[in-house]
């Protein structure tokens, strides 16, 4: 290993090739410049995240690419970031991503070019630091801090309603976090001496009341940004308001720091509470399996519609990781991974129609596929991928967690199953109605297909959904060992 | 070996990926004979594969590993035995000649390569389907040729019934795969492996396992094997189109007709026949499993061959026939005669595949007309599609010494012998099926081909679909050219043959081997039938004096009667049974309730749920009404705050004699 601080670097150049597009604030002729270099920090961004896979020790959990300064002394505040085999593969999925992104808005996005794009890198770089902190503080504050990029994305780049949505999102996740962080200081002062050390934390032996109340309290910052039901209904309206790129790094990246909080936080911290509240959880993801299924069936309004089926999805993580078997926990963790392609995909599919047509009803497509030919190639890929055909990756994280499922209870299985056919109902019905058909109407007879760029960036992502989908071991072998240290953690009871 | 094994489902693939990749700028010509080489080595590779394993030969081992988690380890990996290869011959050698039969049939079509390279996915997923060495690797040959069947169905993508044909088609699909996969996590969860072999070895042993429903509860218990081939069995529902799941088969005929040949005859569908034969190992341990598979057979061959015998549309009959055969096969399987219905399953795929053949070559030959009641007489015009047709339907039919009639008399048989519950109404099915595939099949071939010719005037009536003109007035059908012909001569010779010779080592002798498993002890049929068979003539010699044979005899007379004799009589059957006419009409009725409750059903509760509950409860009422409770406080609060002085005094005269009140009451002895 490389004396570089990696993890540093996976953080610091993003944010800091952010600050340096911001330079190009201004006419709309330092917007290629704009672009260029935000590319430029995006790619500088993903290649210093490569040598995390590249050099990641699989016989390990223990957490690598350990970083540690002290940042304030009087409350034991550390600059503590590192890697196991779960938070590294979503530093790389979000410096890929953010990629995604910066292609994605390239020709679309013509206002505010600068700052468009630094707020993605901004964004990209806090992100990871959220992935990489080991320090709950350091965790508080990327958490929220990553907030601020995407209220702005939201609320300057966004639709008619954007406020709507970005005051229902700060309405729902004000009262999570005010939770999360009363409870962060709980453990800070339940540590002799005090330590935000998220390691020191798991092994702080609580007794079963004050890890019920800090599990709730977990629960109530997470829920919300998984979103489990009932606490989802912001996602919906967040994604209609967001531009194509908002809703990708939603989709991919936000959705998955609450499902990561559960895997930091919630289980290893409050073992014994997870365990009494795993039936809760399950409840509530198969919940959101079917309810949300039949919810996604009838929307009329594209993004809404993949935007529910996000849920669903989401619904398997959670249902995964309170399955407490090493085929759920890695099948959630598979499907975190793969809905980031997959759902980021879908997005940008929506996004590519709405440039040309600008709109987002069902009702306001048909027939797509005479004039978008390879369009509707890719996006017949990634809406299997959604419905969870086998070959793509869709299919690999339903597949663990179902099977999870049914040595854990079959009527569970059962509830969750139906995710099978509800997928492929919701998903497959929009797709008729969109693209097959007879051209719809004048505004689909005169679609030109993609251009170069846009298939560059489906050909990325479809390559992404299919590799996982033929081949996973790879993405699973690195999250063996912290996975099975994390089952074994658990396993063990923390009331003394 | 090995290599060759690769090479089998690789080939097809190759075809498909250089087809679909470049189908835009790739010659016709090239991408076809891409897609033909791809199969055609495919077939080849098969025929040396077949060789060395009737030599003895078998092979079971992984090409690699596709994903491992906790204890589990998931491979994809081929099984080479006598069953797989058998399924690799008949694919690979269909498809062979669906491919030659495309160049004609899709010459004048815009999808051309596109075309090639589905089929040749499907080719290469059917494949890597029957190839599998476990439950996995099968799950995913199910669902892609699932997929493709999706693709080919909606091929013509702005019709707008062929689009929702595909998509019923693959949610029809998507329930019996539902079933499936629960079937596979129960595999998973108590034999620790889905590699078939050790699953097969440890099946005994957990014979009479059983396990809650709901964990602690006893009262819920249930048997493994039993619930786990019921839920398997749901999964061969849906891909072979058994009742109720039946639904989509006849709507799949909106595809073009060489994948209803293909795809929806000869093998796709009959993906559920070989997994349950696959599973004997599993099948033969439940009873119960073996009757609700009989008594699904049962009603799927008898009462869909009715529906059969009133259509009009010449693909739908042929549609229609293919569901009652798929439920002559489970009829088979659940009489624990496997062997039977793969036996069946081969002819069928031959003789199926040339009706749907020269089906579409007579929709060639009468410009995409397909309405029986417009045809008639064809049989000068187009003598090369006449002549294997009429092979074809007898085969169907059983006539003796052609194919069908082995494997359909053989299964007859079985299911006489068979003793598992529900066998009684399974004989009167099939015996009463016997004579409806006969009248349908006769009913059909006598309209199409001989009577007068009624073509040629509805010409102007049919409706502005430019797909479905029909031969102008004066115009006569034309024989089609010889890429169509030859792969229905080519697919008659076994029509005809393949019966005859291989029912000895496939019924009776030990060309199964290992790979079906029969528990002779509880389910005697197969040994009970080669006891009274002494030879392949002898036994067709011997049908001619049986019922089964005047059965079908009888079949082909009213037909011939009801259509060429008396052609009056059929209107006064249906005048005379109205509401039964209906009820078939209808087919049951069963898309009116699929599309009524289910589908509606369906969209109801999403948009109870959406507006009820999401933007009802929720939104409305858990935050608005937050919202709306800060509102109120805040207007409230607004209230005190006047901003007149004599209104803040007296607010601070009132604190000041409350907190004074408060003081002396809570703390008195100051």
């Amino acid at each position: 290993m490389s004396g570089l601080p990696i993890l540093s670097l996976a953080i610091w150049v993003p944010v800091f090739s952010g600050l340096a597009v911001l330079l190009f604030t201004g006419p709309d002729r330092n917007a290629p410049a704009a672009r260029g270099l935000a590319l430029a920090g995006a790619l500088a961004g993903l290649l210093v995240t490569l040598p995390l896979y590249a050099g990641f020790d699989t016989a390990t959990p223990a957490m690598q690419f350990v970083e540690f300064m002290p940042w304030i002394r009087r409350f034991h505040i550390n600059y503590h970031l590192g890697v196991d085999g779960i938070s590294m593969l979503f530093v790389i999925l979000n410096s890929f991503i953010t990629v995604i992104v910066v292609l994605a808005g390239w020709q679309v996005i013509e206002s505010k070019v600068a700052q468009y794009n630094a707020c993605f890198l901004i964004m990209s770089g806090l992100l990871n630091g959220i992935f990489a902190a080991l320090d709950g503080m350091l965790f508080y504050v990327f958490f929220e801090a990553s907030l601020i990029p995407l209220y702005l994305i939201i609320g300057v780049w966004g639709g008619p309603r954007r406020v709507y949505a970005a005051f229902k999102f700060f309405l729902f996740t004000l009262l999570g976090s005010l939770l999360l962080l009363l409870s962060l200081i709980y453990l800070y002062l339940a540590v002799d001496g005090g330590s935000f050390a998220i390691l020191d934390w798991h092994q702080l032996p609580l007794s079963l009341a004050e890890q019920k109340w800090i599990f709730l309290a977990f629960l109530a910052a997470f829920a919300v940004k998984v979103p489990m039901w009932p606490v989802h209904t912001w996602l919906p309206d967040a994604h209609v308001e967001a531009p194509t790129g908002g809703s990708i790094v939603l989709a991919a990246i936000a959705l998955k720091l609450g499902a990561y909080g559960f895997v930091r936080f919630s289980l290893p911290i409050a073992p014994d509470a997870s365990y009494a509240f795993s039936g809760l959880i399950i409840g509530l993801s198969l919940i959101a399996v079917v309810y949300i299924g039949f919810v996604a069936l009838v929307q009329e309004d594209m993004k809404k519609l993949v935007a529910y089926s996000s849920i669903a999805h989401m619904g398997f993580v959670t249902l995964g990781f309170f399955l407490f078997s090493p085929l759920g926990v890695e099948g959630a963790l598979v499907q975190m991974i793969s809905h980031g392609f997959v759902a980021g995909a879908m997005f940008y599919c929506i996004g590519v129609m709405y440039d040309r047509v600008h709109s987002r009803q069902i009702a306001d497509y048909g027939g797509v596929v005479n004039t978008m030919p390879k369009f509707a190639a890719f996006f017949l890929l990634f809406a299997m991928a959604n419905a969870g055909l086998p070959a793509t990756s869709g299919f690999v994280g339903e597949f663990m967690v179902i099977m999870a499922s049914v040595q854990f209870n079959l009527c569970v299985a059962f509830a969750a199953a139906l995710t099978m056919i509800l997928g492929a109902a919701y998903t497959l019905w929009m797709y008729k109605r969109v693209v097959f058909g007879a051209v719809g109407n004048p505004r689909v007879a005169g679609l030109t297909d993609i251009t170069a760029r846009e298939f560059l960036v489906l050909a990325l992502l479809a390559a992404a959904a299919l590799g996982i989908g033929l081949y996973p071991q790879p993405l699973t072998d690195v999250m063996h060992s912290s996975v099975d240290e994390l089952l074994r953690h658990i396993s063990v009871s923390k009331i003394q | 070996m090995e290599k060759l094994y690769l090479l089998v489902p690789l080939a097809p693939l190759f075809g498909a990926i250089v087809a679909g990749l470049f189908c835009r700028v790739l010659p016709r010509c090239l991408a076809h004979s891409v897609a033909i080489a791809g199969v055609g080595i495919a077939f080849v590779a098969s025929i040396f594969i077949y060789r060395d394993v009737a030599a003895g030969n078998t092979f079971d081992g992984s090409v690699y590993q596709w994903l491992s988690s906790g204890d589990y380890v998931f491979q994809v990996g081929f099984l080479i035995d006598p069953l797989s290869v058998t399924m690799m011959l008949v694919v690979s050698f269909v498809s062979l000649m669906v491919h030659i039969y495309t160049i004609g049939y899709m010459r004048d079509d815009p999808g051309y390569n596109r075309f090639f390279s589905y089929i040749s996915l499907f080719t290469f997923s059917m494949l890597m389907l029957v190839m599998s060495n476990n439950f996995m690797q099968l799950f995913f040959g199910w669902e892609a040729v699932g997929l493709v069947s999706y693709l080919l169905i909606g091929f013509w993508y702005t019709r707008p019934t062929a689009i929702f044909a595909n998509l019923k088609a693959f949610l029809a699909n998507r329930v019996g795969d539902f079933g499936f996969i629960l079937g596979i996590g129960l595999v998973l969860a108590h034999f620790g492996t889905l590699d078939y072999q050790p699953v097969f070895d440890e099946a005994r042993g957990l014979a009479d396992a059983t396990f809650n429903l709901i964990p602690g509860c006893d009262s819920t218990a249930v048997s493994l094997l039993t619930t786990t081939c019921i839920l398997l069995f749901v999964g061969a529902m849906g891909k072979s189109a058994q009742v109720p799941l039946h639904v989509w088969l006849p709507d799949s005929m909106e595809g073009p007709t060489p994948i209803s040949a293909l795809i929806h005859a000869a093998t796709m569908v009959t993906a559920g026949i070989f997994m349950v034969a696959r599973m004997s190992p599993l099948f033969e341990l439940s009873d119960a499993a073996l009757s609700l598979v009989i008594v699904i057979g049962s009603i799927t061959a008898l009462f869909m061959g009715f529906l059969g015998m009133i259509q009009n549309d010449i693909k739908r009959v042929v549609a229609y026939s293919t569901l009652s055969q798929l439920g002559y096969m489970t009829v088979a399987l659940g009489a624990s005669a496997y062997s039977v219905a793969i036996f069946h399953l081969m002819t069928h795929a031959f003789f199926k595949a040339l009706l749907f053949l020269a089906a579409g070559s007579v929709i060639i030959g009468m410009h995409h007309d397909q309405d029986i009641r417009n045809m008639g007489g064809l049989r000068k015009y187009m003598p090369w599609t006449w002549a294997t047709c009429l092979v074809g339907s007898l085969a169907l039919i059983g006539t003796p010494f052609f194919s069908g009639f082995y494997s359909k008399d053989s299964i007859i048989e079985a299911v006489k012998l068979s003793s598992v519950a529900g066998s009684g109404f399974a004989y009167f099915s099939v015996m009463a099926g016997v004579f409806v595939t006969a009248f349908y099949s006769f009913r059909m071939y006598f309209l199409v081909f001989h009577g007068e010719e009624r073509f040629g005037r509805h010409h102007a009536q049919t409706h502005g679909d430019e797909e479905h003109h029909g031969l102008a007035p004066g115009q006569k059908p034309r024989e089609t050219p010889w890429v169509v012909t030859v792969p229905l001569v080519l697919l008659a010779i076994p029509s005809v043959f393949i019966g005859y010779l291989t029912i000895e080592p496939m019924l009776f002798g030990d060309f199964f081997g290992k790979a079906i498993f029969v528990d002779a002890g509880a389910h005697p049929v197969m040994a009970e039938l080669a006891r009274d068979f002494h030879g392949a003539a002898a036994m067709a010699t011997h049908a001619l004096i049986s019922p089964v044979f005047w059965l079908a005899a009888a079949g082909v007379f009213a037909a011939w009667f009801c259509y060429l004799g008396q052609p009056d009589v059929p209107a006064a059957i249906k005048a005379a049974c109205g509401p039964l006419h209906t009820l078939l009409e209808n087919k049951y009725y069963f898309d009116r309730f699929n599309e009524c409750v289910i589908a509606g059903g369906a969209r109801l509760l999403g948009r109870g749920l959406w507006k009820g509950g999401d933007a009802g409860i929720i939104d409305g009422l858990i935050v608005g009404g937050s919202v709306r409770i800060v509102g109120w406080t805040a207007l409230l609060m607004r209230l005190l705050q006047s901003g007149h002085i004599y209104s803040y005094a007296f607010m601070m005269i009132l604190g000041l004699c409350a907190l004074l009140t408060l003081t002396r009451w809570l703390l008195p002895s100051v």
